[in-house]
This record gives structure tokens, sequence and C-alpha cells, in this order.
């Protein structure tokens, strides 16, 4: 056990006052960047990154790293009272985590999403501890044909064990690819879709659609209701806070099935959007309570929380080890990085042994810190909730526009971003799910570009595709995934000939009721 | 055409310049934009704030300088800003060679010639990588072996300078190679790493650590000598170990990729004059020195003529692969 070893001398780093005080700063600065509009966390950690130069490599690592879980809580915060996510990976919370908070539980919705993040986020940091060699090792063997393979049952996942019709989902997944190919093709370098808009060159940013199609949408959904007129009367209650933390391991299965796919996608480069997406999926199918997902279920909200963290924690690995950064964040430290004179590679663990069990040791210690920090202002969070939704409403409209323009300041992405907020609205009336557009929109290029490269390197066969144990595998997985609707109606059909129309159709009301 | 359009603008603006009454330099009054058109983390990027360190620390300007990011559509984004910010001295665009190559080859709403060129900073070198354990010790074993016709070669972008130099090998060394796209050389020196591709002529900062931890070795450098000795990289070779392309009879002489710096159409001549004396500046600080080291890049500075012939030079290069592979846009 050597590993335990290094960890020990890393925790004899991480643990001095300075650098427990670095954590808290970065943590509080982390929480604002991801609950003010616009900002997140790649931005946060650029605006912060030139004062660290002058730092030593693992105190800035801290500094930057705490941010980075900071803003990761914060942006669960904005998910599940305003349903505004802040990360492409925090969208699957607002499945459960906004109608809960609607509902009057935020104080429960909070604590749950905050204590299941930290669990999946412990359970990333324990698999770095232990398997650092070996996860390189799998990363490795990614090429092309298995990232495919990888975010082929991503897609997969959604049609076979998402809450919608399987076709309305196959629908709205096209229509996500078709919004992800507008701007620059990587494979042939041409432009596309651009529709002689000079601007849109740079594509469409994931933040600018999101903020449309549910900060928006919902508020159009809201309006026309007018259910929201009222205030939700939440308590803030301090009891409820550890109640909720306290009720977390009756969902111990959820807990973990959701920590094993997320250290999964992290490790293999799926990421943490994909994570939580797939994680939600399947606890909707398993769940014993998987029909009322989507009204504010418990499991609904651990589910993504759990898989986004554990992601989003072994994702650091490749970046160490590999010099992949995983996201957008973990590409601005690793600029960091190199100006700090470390080059990210394999031998980082062999030349700069303190800063790597340095950092490691420092994620136990910042997620330890930043939940603790998280769950103080809980109930200051919860407490948005009263204000009434006539003073609400026009506040998430300018958290929207002002995000939308802050993304690379331009005017044209405020406009898409309300064009968005109608197209989520028309959505929600008929009943097609948000949540496949959005991944599409997310991870649709990559898949393409991935396709297309496969099919350079194969010269055009798809025999690519099952050309060793791990993408078969991965591929055979997802065919079954997308048959497995079909398969369950046949069968439906076969056993009860007679009355399978009305069971169908019964089947598909509920389906809607619970759409998300 | 465009050239001379240049040309006349700046004739223009300098018999206008001339006939105002006699103005102090230029000085900037409000904060400055530095616009990277690449994504956070990317080598332009890098470049941009570590120009925006440099002048902080120093104090070269009064003016607080904020870096933005624009690399959207292989950094189209940031060019196609830069051409409709025409005439404003605030925003300074930091690039490549992408900003004359990229219009050849895609339809994109900018030429470089909508822009002011500042100046070229530094050099990129590129080198022809293989797998750690890849038979092939020296370039003309590769050419043979690429004789097969089935080697992958990987590289950053989609007609770009990295498929531009493929072409160029494919054509010195009588081989035909399958080349593969990816978002960026990071992510093309990985699939090396993992024995999905043979080979990618990757810059030398976007292998470094893999050429260390022993998972891919370069064979040789595409420039005319050897590059400057430098630390070790392994623990018996450093860069200048590498030998010439030219030296195992690839004959490439030459082959890189400038770090440029732009201000959009339509300034004055005192306004580009401010900058280009800033980024002269910038050079000569410490700070800029040790930038360039360890990057491992090669520190050039050109300006004027000698960044116009550069561009034309290059441009006809580029213009006879693009012609020759049928990539021109009309």
């Amino acid at each position: 056990m050597d590993n335990l070893g290094e960890l020990l001398h890393g925790f004899s780093i991480a643990v001095t006052l300075p650098h427990l005080a670095l954590m808290v700063i970065g943590v509080l600065l982390g929480i604002l960047v991801g609950v003010l509009p616009g900002l997140g966390a790649p931005n946060g950690v650029s605006l912060l990154l030139p004062l660290t130069f002058g730092m030593q490599p693992v105190s800035a690592i801290i500094l930057l790293s705490s941010m980075y879980w900071g803003a990761l809580f914060g942006g669960s915060v904005t998910s599940i009272l305003f349903n505004i996510p802040g990360e492409p990976s925090s969208v699957a919370t607002t499945f459960d985590g906004y109608p809960m908070a609607r509902d009057g539980r935020p104080t429960t919705a909070l604590a749950t999403a905050f204590g299941s993040a930290a669990f999946g986020a412990l359970i990333g940091v324990i698999l770095i501890t232990f398997l650092a060699s070996w996860v390189a090792q799998v990363a490795l063997a990614f090429g092309p044909a298995e990232y495919f393979a990888v975010y082929f049952l991503a897609f997969a996942s959604f049609v076979g064990m998402g809450g919608a019709a399987p076709i309305k989902t196959v629908v709205t997944l096209a229509i996500g690819f078709a919004i992800a190919a507008i701007g620059i093709d990587t494979v042939s370098g041409s432009v596309r879709l651009t529709m002689g808009i000079d601007e849109l060159v740079k594509g469409v940013n994931f933040v600018v659609a999101v903020m449309g199609l549910f900060g928006i949408g919902e508020l159009l959904v809201a309006v026309e209701e007018e259910f929201h007129a009222r205030a939700v009367s939440s308590k803030i209650e301090w009891r409820e806070v550890f109640r909720a933390i306290g009720r977390l391991p009756r969902h111990g299965v959820a807990l973990l099935r959701s920590a094993a796919i997320g250290c999964w996608m992290g490790i293999t480069p799926g990421g943490p959007t994909a994570a939580s997406f797939m994680s939600y999926g399947i606890a909707r199918r398993f769940s014993r309570r998987g029909r009322y997902f989507g009204t504010g279920e418990v499991e609904g909200i651990i589910s993504p929380e759990t898989a986004d963290h554990a992601a989003g924690t072994s994702a650091l690995l490749p970046m160490l080890s590999l010099g992949i950064p995983g996201s957008a964040t973990a590409a601005v430290m690793m600029g960091g990085l190199m100006i700090w004179g470390l080059n990210p590679g394999p031998m980082l663990f062999v030349d700069q042994k303190d800063f790597v069990w340095g950092l490691i040791a420092s994620m136990y210690v910042g997620n330890i810190v930043a939940v603790a920090l998280v769950l103080l202002t809980v109930p200051v969070f919860a407490a948005l909730m009263r204000i009434p939704f006539v003073i609400i409403a026009p506040l998430i409209v300018i958290i929207c526009v002002v995000g939308a323009y802050s993304v690379s300041n331009s005017y044209l992405d405020v406009v898409m971003m309300l064009g968005f907020g109608i197209v989520g609205y028309l959505f929600k009336k008929l009943f097609y799910p948000l949540a496949p557009l959005v991944l599409a929109i997310v991870i649709g290029d990559k898949a393409e570009d991935a396709f297309r490269q496969s099919m350079l390197m194969s010269k055009g066969s798809l025999g690519i595709f099952f050309a060793n144990k791990l993408v078969t595998c991965l591929i055979v997985a997802g065919i079954a995934l997308l048959l497995l609707p079909l398969v369950l109606q046949l069968q439906r059909l076969w056993r009860k000939p007679a009355s399978a129309a009305t069971e169908t159709t019964a089947q598909e009301t509920a389906r809607e009721k619970v759409i998300i | 055409m465009g050239r001379t359009s240049t040309f006349l603008l700046c004739a223009a603006t300098t018999v206008l310049a001339g006939t105002m009454p006699a103005l102090s330099a230029w000085q900037p009054q409000k904060p400055i934009e530095f616009v990277a058109t690449a994504g956070p983390g990317g080598g332009t990027d890098n470049l941009a704030r570590a120009v925006q360190n440099i002048i902080t620390k120093h104090k070269l300007t009064e003016q607080p300088i904020v870096v933005v990011n624009k690399g959207g559509g292989s950094g189209a984004e940031g060019y196609v800003y830069g051409k409709a910010s025409a005439g404003d001295p605030y925003k300074v665009i930091f690039g490549t060679s992408n900003a004359w190559q990229q219009p050849l080859v895609s339809k994109v709403a900018f030429n470089y010639t909508d822009l002011t060129p500042i100046a070229a900073m530094a050099q990129d070198e590129f080198l022809l990588w293989v797998k750690q354990d890849a038979p092939y010790k020296t370039a003309g074993d590769y050419l043979k072996a690429a004789a097969s016709g089935e080697f992958k070669m990987g590289g950053a972008q989609s007609k770009d300078t990295d498929e531009v130099l493929t072409r160029m090998i494919e054509k010195a060394g009588h081989v035909k190679l399958t080349y593969i796209p990816f978002k960026s050389g990071a992510e093309t020196a990985v699939q090396l790493a993992g024995g999905h591709l043979d080979s990618h002529v990757n810059n030398p900062s976007e292998s470094l650590g893999q050429w260390r931890g022993g998972t891919q070795r370069p064979l040789c450098v595409f420039s005319p000598k050897r590059l400057p000795q430098g630390a070790k990289i392994t623990a018996t070779e450093g860069w200048g170990d590498v030998p010439t392309c030219v030296e195992q009879g690839l004959d490439i002489k030459q082959y890189e990729q400038p770090r440029t710096v732009w201000l959009p159409g339509k300034v004055t001549p005192d306004q580009a004059a401010f900058y280009v004396d800033l980024m002269k500046k910038v050079q000569a600080t410490p700070e800029w020195k040790d930038y360039i080291e360890k990057s491992s890049q090669i520190d050039t500075f050109l300006t004027g003529a000698e960044f116009d012939k550069f561009i034309k030079d290059d441009l006809e290069h580029v213009n006879q692969v693009a012609g020759e592979q049928g990539w021109l846009v009309k």
C-alpha cells in the first residue's frame, strides 16, 4: 500500500493552516460564481488564475480546485431553486430537485443534493487514491471507436430508460444533433448550418440553450398555469438539513449504483454530463418509485448528483496522468499547471509527488470543507423560495439574459436564448422531453466527430465497432438499451393480445404525466 | 486585391493623420481587451495570458487588461469579432497562422486583410512523433514502413497546419497517409499514446509530457537546423538531440507556426505603433524568456514589412498545397 503512505504525506501538506484557509476562500468564491448568473466554474477559475502565479503550485491548485468544488455545489443551488442549471452536468438535478423545491421542500432538496454529491465525490477520490495507475491505462484504451461507443450508450440509455415515449426521445435527440452540428465541423473543417449569420460559426453554446429551455421555458409554463402566483411557504428548519442527510443511507443502493456509474464515466472519458443523465435514467428504471420520478423524488436527486460529483472528481485523474482535460474547468487548471512550470502527464506522479498527493489529499479535505460551508448556507438559499413569484419571475429573466450575454458578450446569444425559451415551452406543452435535447446539444458533435474519425480509421467499415472486447461490450449494451422499449412492447402484445391496446395507452398517459 | 485595399487604406490614414495637428503618440484611455482565438488552456490562450501578466507586472500601460476567449469555430469566432470591431483600438486579437490559412479553405466570414497586423511573437516548431515502442528509429525507417499505405496520422483540426504538413510529408516521402483530425494537439497526443494512431506532428509543448513519460518520442524536427539544446527532457535526450528531418532524408526544410497579434481593421498607424512598441517591451522582459523556454517555442519578433513578407510566403505555400488537395473555397 504505497499509495496510502503517499496519501498520508499528502495530508501533511494539505492540512496546514494556510492551506485550510485557502480552501475556505476557494470554496466560498466557488459557491458565489456557481450561484451568480453566467459566471460558472471555468470563468471563475480563469479569473482567479493570474493571482496564483506567485504561489507554490500545490497551494495554487488547492485554491483553484476548492473553487471548483464550491462552484459545483453552487450550480446545484440554482438548478434546484430556479430550474436554471449552471453546468451541463447539473441539468439532471433539475428534474426532481425543482419540483421538490416548488413543493415547499427546498431545504430537503438542497440538503439531499449536497449530501449525495459529497458521497459521490468521496468515492471518486478513494478511486483516485488506490487505482491511479490502473485508471490511467483504461483511459488510454479509448480511441475514437470507444469514445463513440460510450456516447452511443448514453444516448441509447435515454431511449431505453427515459420517461418519455421512445419515439419522442429519438425525435428530440435528432433535433439536438442538428443544433450541435452548427458551426465549424472538426473533421472536414467546413462551416455548417450558419444560415448566413457570420457569428454562428462559433456554434450554439450550451449555457445559452439551457437558460432558455429551462429558465425561460419553465417561466412561460408557470405564468400560464398561474400556480406560482403564491410564494412557496418553506419553513427554514435547521433540523431538516440534518434529517435529510440522515435519510440518505436508506437509499444506499441508489447511492452506490450512481457512484459506480459516475466513476466509470469519469475514467472512461464520458464525463460528468453523460454520467448524471445515465444515472438518472437507470434509477428511474430500477427504482421502486420510478414512476413518480419527475415529481420531486429523493432518488431522482440522489442519482444525478452522486454520479455527477463522482465523475467530476475522478475526471481529474486523466488530466493529471495523461494531460487530457475532462472539462472546461480542468482545461483552465491545466493551463495553470503549465504556467506554474509543471507538465501534466505520467511523469507528474513520479517527479511531483508533493504536488499530486497534496492535491489528492486536499480533495478529501476540500470536499468536507465545501459540504460544511454549503450546508450552512442551505437555510439562506431556501429562504429565497419565500419571495413571491411576481418578484422572482423578472429576476429569473434577468439572470437568463445576463447569463446568456456573458457567455461571449454577444447579443445574438440573448436572442437565441429567448428562442430556446419558446422551444422549451412548446416541448413541455407537447410532452416532448427536454433532457435528450440537452444531452444531444452537449455531446452530439463529439459523438459525430468520434464516429467519423472511426470511419476514417477503418476506411468505412463498421467492423471497427466490434474490433475488441471493450468496444463490442459498449456497443452491444447500447443496442440492447435501444431495443428495450420495442422488446417490452412486443412482449406485452404477446402475453395479453386482447388488453394490450388499452394497457399501452394507459401506460403512455402515465408516462406523459411524469414527463420531464 | 485585399492587400491593395489595405495598402490604400494605410496610405489614406497616413495622409489623414498627416493633415491633423501633430499628435503625440497614442495612449490607451480605457481598459484593453485581449481576445484569444482559442479556448482556455490552449497555446494561444497561454500566450495572451502570459502577455497580460507581463504587462500588468511591469506596468507597461496604465490601463487594465482583460483576456476573453473566443475559440469557437477553430478560432474563427475571435477573428470575426475582430472584423466586427473595426476602428476599435481596445481589442487585441491573439491567433496563429489560422488568420490567413482558414479563409483559404473554409467559408468563414473574415480574411486576414480585415485586421491590422501587429506582430508575430513566437514560432512553434513541428516534429514527427511516433509511439515509444514503434520499431522505426529514423524518419527514413518510418517512411519505409509507411509505404504499406496503412499508416494513420493524427492532427489538430482539418485542413489546418497539421494536415498541410501531413500532405507535404506524403509528397516529399512518396507515401500515402490517412489523416485523422482531432480537436486539439493534446487529444491527438493521447490517441498516439493509446496506440490508435501511428504518428502525429505536434508542437514541442503539446507532447512534452508524453515524451518525458515515455509514451512517445520524436523522430525529427521540421527545421533547417537542430533546436537549441536546453535542459534534458528524458534521461538521455533533450530537444537539441532530435535530428532535423532533412538529415534523415525527409526533405522538408522548414515548417513552423507563428503566434500572431492583430488589431481590428481601420485603426490609426499611431494606435498600431503603440501596440508594436508594447509587444517589443514585453519581449524584453525575463518573464517572456521564461515563458518561451517553458513552452518550448522559438523567440522571434516579426513586424511591419517582415511580417507581411512572412504572411505572403506562407500563403503562397499553403495555397499550393490546398490547391493540389482541392481544398480551396471560392
